[in-house]
């Protein structure tokens, strides 16, 4: 939807005047309304973007003492591709994963919120959100004790032979995965509920007495329906977990380790600042170039 | 920097403001902003200072206060009956301290005050506290100012013997230790037998997945190289890398499960972990709580470290902060400190004094170390910038970032 559609003039008028001064202040009104946010966004946005993509062509020879000169030394993205492939590509692979186990918990669990729960809705909604009333990284190291070794989940999977006896949770990639998949359900959850709370209930009783079954209701009715919510559900899960580092820290080895926590480390303990910010601009670029082939197949023009 | 500026009142303006055309104005303006952030985006500056070209005012003679940063659980808590040695400091001198305690990792404290040291800003802070090679950085970078001698007497007196002269400041003419400690073994009694050397630590079948070492790139790679057979305070770059190169076969054979800050203690605690290379404080404070934790002089020595006192470009209290270094090193309050930090005390005559009023822990070799132990210790060799930044990289590679 456009602007223009709203605040611009309604075609020719016989009252001229007054309907011009009338667009006049409106277009004020709008610029003034929007002014914020844009100054925000290039503030905090726009001109860190250039500062970082600068960053990321320096001449990876300088230091802290040297200085670093802009040499538009392209070669820095050919060199952290070529040392941590393996971080992008498990990055991308748990982001995936967890997106879909998300997809898998909060499509049902959004269902049963918005047409099964009745009088317990809003309960039910606040215990989606619960969890946000404690930090983060709390909500992480509480796995920690869940997935603990000793702890009562591993000896119970052991029990039942779904763990080797000599097996763990903590610290292999299941650990990273789950936690992922836990931090970010409710972003997932949320904007499910709300497309499918949007959807007029008469629609799925016609198609039944269109002599649909339950199941072609579903896939021909509501499906489609709340596809604006599993759109913006699964973005808002994938970005963020493919770029998290906290989960791979603090539940993952080594071995699980992803790219968040590679540019972490860049930034911060080896500080060579031109590989650290080639590889952010390279997971920009990789998320950004995924997100528009997946919202181009999605179809969902309405979103964006 | 440029930026667009709002159309002049007596302007035509065209109907509407269409999604598109307020998009344009938005990109051209961004362009704009763009291309003055790109000029001043054209390299960084080099960060080295010198004295001349960093100045520091004192103001410690008009102003009785001091900002001193500190790392967690680093000093003795106040308490309700007895006056904390911080708290006399400030009753004995009328100096206020802000005492802040946000330092839990040398490099991300780096990080936090990199900017404001590297263009010679003041960091709002008179006094911290890093490690030796992290000190030797700033160090070497010209952040830090010089100490006056004549207004520490009892750092000259009381400083032990093999503190004195580190090879990144001979003189100490820069630092003064706060603590030190020792880099060794801990192991957990109940569930695993001794663990005598890095060597078992890193091959034995029983430990593995359940092993933990230190994130702290000197306090690790010291031991890797003792492995390897090369010195730790005088090795070449081939024999790091084949420390490293050892170090990632026991990353990739799954014996290490982490690299770990001072966390490593809750992964003790939780079972999780049965065998580690732990710090010497964080184990005596282990032992308080169950004795099954037990402390070892591994094979290949043990890493002894100190974290010091620095006073950064810019403070303008360094003549207070002189007076609280002296303070620390008068052996009543070094041994008070001493018996709540369970760290090494760096300071001559503190055992005498904490004969006085605690018995325990005087002759813990952990705390007051006699010079036959002293003898199997080692210290991380001194590093250029350069190095520092090749041997982390590499380190950080093995350790999965």
């Amino acid at each position: 939807m456009s602007l223009a559609a709203e605040v611009g003039p309604a075609g020719p008028t016989p009252a001229r005047q007054p309907a011009r001064s009338r667009s006049r202040r409106s277009r004020r009104t709008a610029l003034l309304l929007l002014a914020p946010g844009a100054l925000w966004l290039l503030v905090f946005f726009a001109l860190p973007t250039v500062q970082l993509a600068a960053t990321s062509l320096y001449d990876p020879s300088g230091s802290l003492e040297t200085g670093y000169a802009l040499t538009f030394h392209w070669q820095n993205y050919l060199d952290v591709l070529a040392v941590y492939r393996d971080q992008f590509l498990r990055s991308f692979l748990y982001a995936g994963i967890a997106t879909v186990l998300a997809l898998l918990l909060g499509y049902p669990l959004a269902y049963a919120i918005a047409f099964k729960s009745g009088r317990w809705k809003n309960l039910m909604l606040v215990l989606v959100i619960a969890p946000f009333f404690t930090s983060f990284l709390l909500r992480t190291l509480a796995w920690q004790a869940i997935l603990a070794d000793n702890g009562f989940v591993v000896d119970s999977l052991k029990a039942v032979g779904l763990v080797p006896t000599d097996g763990r949770l903590l610290a292999t990639p299941v650990a990273v995965v789950t936690g992922l998949t836990y931090n970010f359900l409710p972003f997932m959850t949320l904007p499910l509920y709300a497309s499918l709370e949007k959807i007029d209930h008469r629609l799925v009783e016609a198609a039944h007495d269109l002599y649909s079954s339950a199941f072609t209701a579903f896939r021909k009715v509501t499906l489609p329906l709340s596809m604006p919510g599993l759109v913006a559900g699964t973005l808002l899960t994938f970005i963020p977990a493919a770029g998290d580092y906290i989960n791979a820290e603090l539940l993952g080895t080594p071995k699980e380790y992803m790219i968040g926590n590679v540019i972490q480390s860049s930034f911060l303990v080896r500080l060579d600042f031109p590989q650290a910010a080639a590889l952010s601009f390279l997971l920009m670029i990789a998320i950004l170039v995924l997100v528009m082939a997946y919202v181009r197949r999605a179809g969902t023009e309405e979103l964006v | 920097m440029t930026s667009r500026r709002p159309a002049p009142p007596g302007r035509p303006v065209p109907p509407g403001l269409s999604r598109r055309s307020f998009l344009r104005g938005l990109s051209a303006g961004a362009l704009g902003l763009a291309g003055g952030g790109l000029l001043s985006a054209c390299g960084v500056e080099a960060a080295q200072q010198t004295t001349d070209s960093c100045t520091s005012e004192d103001l410690s003679a008009e102003e009785a206060m001091l900002n001193f940063s500190n790392w967690t659980f680093y000093i003795d808590p106040i308490k309700a009956k007895d006056v904390s040695t911080l708290e006399a400091f400030q009753k004995r001198t009328g100096i206020t301290v802000d005492y802040t305690t946000d330092i839990s990792d040398n490099a991300a404290f780096f990080g936090k005050v990199r900017n404001q040291l590297a263009d010679c800003q003041p960091t709002g802070r008179d006094l911290f506290v890093l490690t030796d090679w992290m000190a030797a950085k700033m160090i070497g970078l010209g952040w830090i100012q010089e100490l006056d001698k004549a207004n520490l007497p009892n750092v000259e007196a009381n400083l032990l013997e093999n503190l004195r002269s580190p090879g990144w400041d001979p003189e100490r003419k820069y630092s003064v230790p706060w603590q030190s400690g020792l880099a060794g073994i801990c192991y957990n009694s109940e569930l695993t037998k001794e663990v005598g050397s890095f060597e078992e630590l890193l091959t034995r079948a029983d430990l593995k997945g359940k092993v933990t070492l230190l994130s702290e790139m000197p306090d690790t790679m010291a031991f890797m190289l003792r492995v390897v057979g090369a010195d730790p305070s005088d090795f070449t770059a081939d024999e790091f890398g084949q420390a490293i190169e050892r170090l990632q076969q026991a990353v990739d054979s799954g014996q290490i499960r982490k690299f770990t800050g001072n966390e490593y203690t809750r992964e003790l605690k939780s079972g999780n972990v049965v065998a580690c290379e732990a710090w010497s404080g964080d184990v005596i404070q282990l032992q308080f709580e169950d004795p099954k934790y037990k402390f070892v002089v591994p094979e290949e020595g043990l890493a002894l470290w100190s974290d010091n006192m620095i006073v950064p470009n810019k403070a303008t209290h360094k003549a207070n902060a002189e007076t609280l270094m002296d303070y620390y090193y008068d052996p009543e309050v070094a041994a008070e400190l001493a018996a709540w930090v369970n760290y090494i005390c760096p300071v001559q005559g503190a055992k005498e004094a904490m004969t006085k009023f605690d018995k325990s822990l005087v002759d813990n070799q952990l705390i007051f170390p006699d010079e036959s132990f002293l003898a199997n210790t080692f210290v991380f060799m001194g590093l250029t910038s350069e190095q520092e930044q090749d041997y982390q990289t590499q380190f950080q590679q093995v350790i999965g970032a």
